[in-house]
């Protein structure tokens, strides 16, 4: 029966693509597929083709993929990415640039018709609202404020970049799994309504999209995590996926990590909402019917995934300029290290009002007793800490505000309470964003969807 | 016996716009029924109500001994509008191990410690 295997590439923008090496290698892959977009990095690049229009795609592309062409090519692996972003032509002419300096070759593939942020009028006089998907707000509240908007494109445009014979596929916003399903879908020949099979797809296309945590990295644990082995050399995940649907997930032997149905049911769920419904562009999955048979070794096997018919709808996420964060950050030692804080959080505050600044949006937070725990911190432990930082963080719409916020921290140091130690300058105004989550019907986005291959 | 979820389950956390979602896994079935008991709506809304200012959501699956926890507007409004350390919400699993439920002694987990 005909298989194909499929390795994790990239989980986010700034991810490591050094574990990907050993997955070529010996892992006996036949693509990567690799995630390079969450849900805002679209917004990071937004900001990066405002200062350069040639700019707006995950840049790290370039050199991973300058790095691990010519052994991919000599076991003819292809590349699936997303990296694109919101300029996926100007990620292949990057690449293609680095690939003619080092006389490499590849047919390169490029995916667009996600982006609908200069067709915002267009699809409304279409009928589509695009109404906030939560709280059904209405989009002219934020519509002069928009950055960026897309749709989640499903594996059918890549199947069709590697039927025209690309090695690597370099697309816009996808949905995460549909870098793993398109492959599968090229490979396999599965129909575009064997909703079962494409539902396995799915599952293995969301246990890969986040590198190496479905293979033991951040295995949300109290001591169970520390029994996984060699993260230095963690390998990320594999998938060998059956003609019939049934895929086997593992790693590249010899490397570090573990895959086991405890650290692929973490993956599994992962920013998940209904388990018995999740969308995605090609098929909704059902996992209350998934079996995990976990052999040991790094080898587990999935069968069972339920899928229902694609939905008439894409989704769409768009990003909006939504105010700016001022921080000040400043430590203390033992003893009295919270109550120093808090001291210092009340002169701050202090402050901020005597300039008439807004006081009512100032969030604070005490590093090494509650900036992670919160309210379910041990109140125990809050006055015998050996150390404690005050976090401090406001939202304004005035981004002089937010720039001043930071600048009130220093002048603690001489004036306020003792043993302040660790500041290391003053931090500038972040830029906050909206998440405009919505659907559009999606015949109104796929006739838009072009792929083109060009060979450098 | 009051037991901290901590002891005898593993968990992941994540963000979706404004909603922190959590998986909670049993190691074990007698556990899971334990849970899927104990690890209330209602429970849970008083365990997050610093930061979970929607409604709770609880999806049971047999086949994975896991419950799937949804946490409804508990991102101060999603992730690159928050003004919390923890913007993504990823300490929100650490925060619910922290939950103690009434467990049987004799859960395999404890049993062998």
């Amino acid at each position: 029966m005909k298989s194909v295997r499929i390795g994790a590439g990239l989980g986010f923008y700034g991810d490591s693509w050094r574990p990907i090496r050993a997955s070529i290698e010996s892992g006996g892959v036949n693509y990567i597929a690799s995630d390079h977009l969450a849900e805002l990095t679209l917004a990071i690049l937004q900001k990066d083709r405002q200062k350069d229009p040639a700019a707006g795609y995950a840049r790290d592309c370039v050199p991973m993929l300058t790095e691990l062409r010519p052994l991919a090519a000599a076991r003819g692996v292809k590349f699936v990415m997303n990296a694109g972003g919101l300029n996926p032509h100007g990620a292949r002419e990057a690449v293609s640039r680095a690939f003619r300096e080092k006389g490499y070759r590849a047919k390169i593939a490029v995916v667009t018709g996600d982006s609908i942020s200069e067709r915002i009028d267009e699809l409304q006089s279409e009928g589509e609202a695009l109404a906030h998907m939560d709280t059904g707000a209405d989009m002219a509240g934020v519509r002069e404020k928009l950055l960026f908007a897309n749709a989640y494109l499903g594996a059918a445009p890549i199947a069709e970049a590697l039927a025209k014979g690309a090695d690597i596929v370099i697309t816009g916003r996808v949905a995460d799994a549909a870098l793993s399903l398109g492959p599968l879908m090229h490979e396999l020949g599965w129909r575009w309504d064997d909703w079962d099979r494409l539902a396995q797809g799915l599952t293995v296309g969301h246990l890969l999209e986040c590198s190496g945590q479905a293979s033991g990295g951040n295995f949300g644990s109290a001591g169970e995590w520390a029994k996984v082995q060699n993260f230095l050399h963690l390998g990320y995940p594999i998938a060998e996926v059956s003609e019939d649907g049934a895929a086997l997930l593992t790693k590249a032997p010899g490397t570090g990590g573990k895959v086991s149905f405890d650290t692929l049911r973490q993956q599994l769920l992962y920013e998940v909402h209904d388990p018995h419904a999740y969308y995605s562009p090609d098929v909704v999955l059902d996992m209350g019917t998934l079996d995990f048979d976990d052999r040991g070794n790094d080898e587990v096997r999935i069968t069972g995934a339920g899928g229902a018919k694609r939905p008439d709808t894409l989704k769409v996420v768009a990003g909006y300029h939504d105010g700016w964060m001022g921080t000040g950050q400043i430590g203390f030692s033992w003893p009295d290290a919270y109550l120093k804080c808090e001291t210092s959080a009340n002169i701050i505050k202090g402050l901020a009002a005597e300039r008439g600044w807004p006081t009512n949006d100032i969030h604070v937070e005490y590093i090494g007793y509650n900036s992670l725990l919160g309210a379910n911190a041990d109140p125990a432990q809050r006055d015998n800490l050996n150390e404690c930082f005050l976090r401090m963080t406001m939202r304004t719409t005035d981004k002089r505000i937010a720039e001043g916020f930071g600048r009130l921290f220093p002048w603690l140091g001489l004036s306020g309470p003792p043993y302040a130690g660790g500041f290391h300058g003053i931090q500038r105004a972040k830029e906050l964003l909206g998440l405009w989550p919505t659907l559009v019907r999606r015949d109104l986005i796929e006739p838009r969807v072009a792929v083109d291959v060009e060979a450098v | 016996m009051k037991v901290g979820l901590w002891r005898i389950a593993h968990a992941r956390s994540g963000d979706k716009a404004d909603r922190a979602d959590i998986g909670l896994f049993a190691y074990d079935a007698p556990t899971y029924d334990v849970l899927k008991r104990e690890v209330t709506r209602e429970r849970l809304a008083a365990h997050f109500s610093d930061i979970c200012k929607g409604p709770v959501e609880i999806y049971p699956l047999d086949n994975l001994l896991a419950l799937k926890i949804v946490l409804n507007a508990a991102l101060q409004g999603g992730a690159a509008r928050s003004l919390r350390m923890d913007n993504l919400g990823k300490a929100v699993a650490a925060q619910l191990l922290r939950m103690e439920i009434e467990a049987p002694s004799d859960l395999p987990r404890l049993a062998r410690a």
